[in-house]
Order: C-alpha cells, then structure tokens, then sequence
C-alpha cells in the first residue's frame, strides 16, 4: 500500500510531488532548459517523459490535470490534480438555510442535478422526520430515473467519443435533449433545477406530462437502446479497446469504495435502490445490471460502461411503472409538506441515494439553534472513483489511460465541489 | 502534356516559339490540377460536415448560403486571415516547412493519374513507382511538423503517424504489385487499358475472390496511410489533442488539412484507377456522349472523379461509424493481418500469371466475372430497399 499512500499523498493538491524515491511513489523527471547549451547526454533521462494530460484536454471530461510519466507510449504512472473547480460548496453550505442549500447542489454533478437535490432533500427530510407523499414520491423516482438516462446518454456517448466514434454520442444527445425538454417543461430550467425541495417540489407536473413521457420513452426504447447496443456496444473495435482494459477486480473495487456502476461493473450487484429502498423504488421491478466480463476479465472498462447502457434500459422500465401508477393516483398538492421554515432539532443525519454516477451521500450536523447546517458533508461517488485511478493506470497505454478516465465516468463538479 | 501541346498546335497557334508552346503545354495542365486539388477539400469538407449530419440524425451547416454551402468557403478566408502562431521554443524553419512538404507529398501523385486516354499531365512509364515514392514526403512534413512544433502531444502524434505510415505502405505496396503482375506494367495507362471492356473486366470483379480481398487490402491500408478513422491516431482528439498539427493555426493548419482530403481523393483515385477501371465506363457506349450524338465529348474524367468520390465517400462513412483502434492493435492489423494476406496474393497471382489455369479451355475468372457483378449489385439494392423499408416502417411499429 505503500504506493498508493505516497501517490495519494498528493491528491487533491497542487503541491510539488514527493522527492524521495522509497516507496516506488511518483517522482518527476528532473527537467532541463533546453534554452541552456550545458546539458550532457548522459544526465538526460532518455526513458520516461513526464506528459501534462489537461486540465484543458478535450477528453479528461472537465477540468481534471492529470501527470503522466510515459515511456514511449506506455504510462509508468499517472498521478490526477484536481481541485480546479472547487466552489466551497461545503463552506457555503453552512452559510445558507436548508432550503437554500439545494440550489448549491445542483451545481455539484451539473450532469446530473436531479439526483444530487433528491439526495439532500432525503437527508433533510430525515433530519425532520418529514413523510412525503405517495404522489411526490413517484414523481422523484421519475425525475431521478429520467435523469439517470439522460446522464448515462452523456456518459456512454462521451466514452464513445472517447475510443473515437463520434456518431453514437451526438444519437444519446439527441434523447438526452428531449428528457431536458421534459424537464424544463417541468420546472423551467434544463441544467440546474432546484426541484427536488425539503418536503415536496418546486412544481407539481405540467396537464400532458405522462403522455409526453411516454412518447418519449417509447421513441427511446425502440430506437436509441438498440442503436446504441448495435452501433456502440456491440461494435468489434469498441470491444477490443475496452474488454480488458482498466481491469478492476471486486475486492479492489471494495476496498476503494467504488459505487454504482463502477462497483456493478466489477461484478457486486449493489444498488441503493434495492438495498435500502427510498421514496417507493420497492414497488417497481427492475434488474440490477452486474458486469458479467463476455469478452473478457470482469470489472474492465467494458463492464462499467456496458452496466451503464444497460442501465438506461432498465430505468426506462421503472418509469413505465411509475407513470403507471401515477395515472391511477389522486393529484396531491406537492408543497403539502414543505416546512415554512426548517429548522431542525440538534443532531446528525446522513441521508444518500442512488445517483446516476454512484451512492451520493450527505452527512448532516445540525446544531438546533440556527436555521442553516452546522456542517454539511457530502460522499461524492466521483471522487471515490477518480482515487482508484492510479492504481489502474499504472502500465497502460496512452490511450487506455482516456479509455478508463471515461469508464469511470467521474464528473469533476463533483470531485471538486 | 503531348496533348496539350497538341491541342496548342491545333487552336492555330503554331506560330509559338518552341520553348513557349512546351512551358505553355506544362502550366496549363498544371495550372488546372492545382486548381482542381485546391478548390476540392472545400467541396470534400463541405461534403463530410453535410454527411456526418446525415449519419448524426442533424441538419449539418445550414446557415451560411443555402444549405450552408458556403460554410466551408467562410471557413477557408477566416483561416486565410487568421495569425499564424509560432509556439515558443519551436524550430521556426522547419515549423514552417512542414505544412508545405505535406501539400507537397498529397499534391505530386495526381500528375501521373489518368483522367481520359490523354487527360494525363505525364504518363510516366513508373507511374506506381513514382506514386508510392512522392506520397511518402508528407511523412517526412508529419515528423517535421511534430518535432518543431516544441509540443508532447505533436511528438507523439508525429513518432505515431511514422510508424503507420511505414507498416501501411508495406500491404498497399503488395496490393501495387498484385496489379503490377497481372498487367506487366507500371503505368497508370497500361493499367487502364488492361481493363477495356465494361463492368466484368475491371480487376475488381475479376480473378474472383483474389483481387476482392487485394481491393479490401488495399482501401484498408489507405485509410491508414491518410490518417482517417478508425486509423486516425497521429491525430486521435481525444488522446493526442489534434496530434501533430495541435500547435498549428490559421494557414498552416489549413494546408494540413486539405493536404488530408487530397490525400483521401489519391488514394481513392489510385483505387479506382487499379481495381475500377480508371477512367472508363462500365459500359463502353458510356464512354462519350455518343448516344446523345456528341461522339467527341469523352467522359472520361466524369467516371474517374465519379468512382474516386464514391470510395471517398466510403471513408467518410466508416470515419462516422466506426471507433478508432489503438497503437499496437493498429500494428497487430499492419503486420499480422494485412502483410500475410497481401504476400499471399502476391505469390498465388504470381502463380497464375504463369499457368493460367482453365476451366473448359476458357480462362476461369470469365465465369465470375458477370456473376460476381450481378451479385454485388444485387446486393447494394437489396440493401438499399431494405433500408427504406426499415424507416418507413419503424414509425409504425412505434405508433402501434
């Protein structure tokens, strides 16, 4: 572990790499002004090269930096920076009211909104000891599982970008804007919602809603799911660039606390909305897609992205329930429950839920004099999943280095935050 | 060059001093295959963002003149005007040199390709020889542009694109000398000529399935050789930035990149020339405007841009469908797949050649050629209806 710990060491910061050798940990190449005449050949260091990847790199999905150190084009090492995009979102979440803090969340994964408020909005309502109704709760899972499609379109379409076909990507775009079309119909924004409120929603479903969803789900089910399998998934080069690369083996996964389809790619089929159920998800049947390794190890990068497109499918599948049970249910008032004013009685919470990219969970302190959090602390998925990175990086190509930051699928507003 | 110097001589212009009708009988033929070289890559570009809409299900440019036809021309002066930027600490000669030597290398083979019987700036009696051996200066351009260019990226992508480009001229140059056997000759003509005789007789539909898979062989290690998908990683974007010309701007990264559609229009163009029958018909009453009573009008160089344009659009078709490989899986393809299958049919047509071998005293490909015509074309239809069918269809079977 010893390795891993030194190269952890300088995670999350931009301070100069160790300079020890012991350990086996990342140490730079010396560099050399070529501007000055006095070089000798024999103190160039003629095997490796220290490679800057980003953080303005078309394909390290947002502003990640990443050091590689390459011999030819095999990567030695590969150490991520990140921290590009902090926004203090913790520290400002203890300088706003509950309420107030959704808005910050959204920012979080912004490729994901939807999923980031329901979480909190859990939390909190935990926090109060705050029941929702039926109603409300059947139009979360339909939001979170719309969404949940409309991130992995970004996610499996981006990785195809990312092995080098262009054309599935702008296809998933394509269904992705018609659910943010839904969505803004909805609640009026496309990116960042601010829907999910404590105890309730910001707005209660437009007349026409279920037909419109309907519509779309069935346009995506009959065209853009097997046209993604067909064109992408299924695609002979795809798969050699993918199936055996970025191998994670389960226990790996466990003990870097990958979530989500990181985790389900390796082959453990865990899923919050399962395990511990939340706003309703037990009355809906639906598989929990696990990596089952076809063309090759389990828990490669071709796992991870094939457990996310199936995914899509089986979200789909979920909102067909839910629509359903929509129609036969009784229009309640969404803001029914949403406190005036909240303000909680001392003590702590931690609420999580199942987002698109993983279990994102919020711990909560509440002090029980203040109507904004003591401190908010959030477990973002991405972060567990950009710290397992060095691990599987080391010996790659260059090009399975992109290979794999894609699979992980990490979104750096939330690594950051 | 003999015709236009010809051609000068029947306008009435004997007159001429000798030296003036031979320069006048070189600049003109010149003149107009640089013209034609550089206004292409605006149609081809033109022709690839409107297709990658097609495959994309959007609109492509719609904007600027109608259908956006006029994009690419607005793209071309903005990067006319745009400042050509010199990264610090690049070798400013060779920095500059290199985009030159890549135009160089694209431009040079289409001297020898044929476009009519004597639509040819030079028929050069090493024609392949001479095409193999300019084509090979842009990869000294590439190497250059991506040491000068003072960048990691632009090395890499430039050590890449050297050795792709020597793996694959090894297969293409085999596939060369498969044709080279079966006609005896090196020039373009000969080729040509070793094809008269309508559709079964280009080389394509004949020695049934040998110079199918030299065709297949030969298209492959093409797009290799001109960098595009799936063989694009001297450039790969999403590894490599934009590979060896990421440091390039403004005029220097357009030469790179009509340098990359002209190189696409030779290597289809040489394809068609080899495997296609060139500039002729598939029937010989198509040759000229015969049947409409213009006996003298040769459509020569209608069917040679018809048939390049096609395997061009071939390429583009597989660049938007298909991943891009990686390093060693390229190689893989290079030298365990394609070199063994490209020697073997070197030595089997060698074989041939030599014992002509017959089936009832005829020679046996005559037996497949029509066949293997009709098949194909068979094919293309039923594939063609077929999709039709599928996306007349699928509305309904969703609306029901």
């Amino acid at each position: 572990m010893s390795s891993e710990t030194s190269a952890m060491g300088g995670v999350g910061g931009l301070s100069s790499p160790p300079t020890s050798k012991s350990g086996g940990g990342f140490t730079p190449t010396p560099r050399y002004d070529s501007g000055s005449a006095d070089w000798h050949a024999d103190a160039l260091d003629v095997d490796e090269m220290v490679l800057n990847m980003g953080p303005q790199h078309p394909s390290t999905h947002g502003v990640l930096r990443i050091e590689l150190k390459t011999d030819g084009e095999v990567v030695k090492a590969a150490r991520p920076h990140i921290g590009y995009l902090h926004r203090c979102f913790e520290k400002h979440a203890e300088n706003v009211d509950y309420p107030g803090v959704i808005p910050y969340t959204d920012r979080m994964d912004y490729v994901a909104s939807m999923g980031n408020s329901l979480g909190y909005a859990l939390a909190v309502e935990k926090l109060l000891g705050i029941e929702t109704s039926p109603y409300v709760q059947t139009i979360r899972v339909i939001f979170a599982e719309l969404q949940r499609i409309a991130s992995h379109c970004v996610a499996v379409g981006t990785y195809g970008m990312d092995i080098g076909a262009f054309t599935p990507f702008l296809h998933l775009l394509r269904d992705r804007e018609k659910i943010l079309d839904l969505f803004e119909w909805t609640c009026g924004a496309r990116l960042l919602y601010n829907y999910n409120w404590v105890g309730g929603l910001s707005h209660d479903l437009p007349d026409g809603f279920v037909k419109a969803c309907r519509q779309f789900l069935r346009e995506y089910d009959a065209i853009t799911v097997p046209e993604l399998m067909d064109l992408l998934i299924s695609n002979k080069i795809f798969i050699k660039r993918t199936a055996e690369v970025g191998v994670c083996p389960v226990d790996l996964a466990i003990s870097y606390d990958l979530t989500g389809p990181n985790l389900r790619g390796s082959g453990l089929p865990r899923d919050l909305r399962k395990d511990h159920p939340y706003c309703g998800y037990e009355r809906f049947a639906f598989d929990v897609p696990v990596g089952k390794g076809q063309y090759g190890p389990v828990g490669s990068c071709f796992d991870r992205n094939w457990v996310r497109a199936v995914e899509m499918a089986e979200s789909s599948k979920i909102i067909h329930q839910a629509l359903d049970a929509l129609e036969k249910m009784e229009k309640a008032d969404v803001h029914e429950k949403v406190p005036k004013r909240v303000k909680p009685a001392k003590g702590e919470v931690y609420g999580r839920s199942e987002a698109p990219r993983g279990q994102l969970g919020y711990y909560i302190v509440a002090d029980g004099t203040a109507v904004n959090p003591y401190r908010v602390k959030v477990k973002s998925p991405c972060f567990t999943a950009m710290s397992i990175f060095h691990v599987l990086a080391k010996g790659m190509y260059i090009a399975d280095i992109i290979a794999l930051i894609g699979s992980l699928d990490v979104v750096l507003g939330e690594i950051d935050r | 060059m003999e015709f236009t110097y010809q051609l000068l001589r029947s306008a009435g212009l004997t007159d001429l001093p000798p030296w003036l009708a031979v320069a006048l009988s070189a600049i003109i033929p010149a003149s107009l295959l640089i013209t034609f070289m550089a206004v292409g890559p605006i149609l081809y570009v033109y022709a690839e963002t409107k297709l990658a809409g097609f495959f994309q299900d959007r609109i492509g440019p719609k904007r600027v003149g109608p259908h956006g036809m006029l994009q690419t021309v607005a793209d071309a002066v903005k990067l006319l005007f745009k400042e050509a930027i010199y990264p610090a600490g690049a070798d400013k000669l060779l920095f500059v040199l290199a985009p030159c030597l890549v135009v160089v290398g694209a431009f040079l083979p289409f001297v020898v390709i044929p476009f009519g019987g004597r639509l040819q700036a030079a028929d050069l009696n090493i024609g392949i020889f001479y095409v193999v051996a300019v084509a090979s200066v842009s990869t000294v351009g590439l190497i250059m542009a991506g040491w000068a260019s003072n960048n990691k990226y632009a090395l890499f992508g430039a050590m890449r694109s050297a050795a792709q480009i020597v793996s694959y001229e090894i297969p293409a140059v085999m596939i060369l000398l498969v044709i080279v056997i079966l006609v005896g000759s090196l020039s373009f003509q000969d080729i040509v000529s070793a094809q008269l005789g309508g559709l079964p007789n280009w080389f394509l539909f004949r020695y049934f399935p040998l110079n199918v898979i030299a065709f297949l062989v030969f298209l492959t290690a093409g797009l290799a050789e001109c960098n595009r998908a799936p063989f694009d990683i001297p450039e790969a974007e999403s590894e490599l930035v934009a590979g060896f010309h990421t440091e390039y701007s403004g005029f220097f990264f357009a030469m790179f990149f009509m340098a990359e559609y002209t190189e696409m229009v030779i290597i289809s163009a040489t394809a068609s020339v080899l495997f296609l029958g060139g500039y002729l018909a598939p029937h010989e009453s198509l040759q000229d405007l015969a049947l409409i009573g213009l006996p003298n009008v040769g459509l020569g160089p209608f069917w040679l841009i018809a048939k390049a344009w096609a395997l061009v659009f071939v390429m583009m078709w597989l660049r938007w469908t298909l991943p891009r490989l990686r390093v060693d899986q390229l190689m893989h393809v290079a030298w365990k797949v394609l070199l063994p299958i490209s020697l073997g049919l070197m030595i089997v047509t060698g074989g041939l050649v030599l014992w002509k071998p017959t089936v009832l005293g005829f020679p046996w490909d005559r037996y497949v050629g029509w066949p293997l015509v009709l098949a194909t074309l068979a094919y293309l239809v039923v594939g063609i209806f077929r999709a039709v069918r599928w996306s007349r269809r699928r509305p309904q079977e969703l609306a029901a």
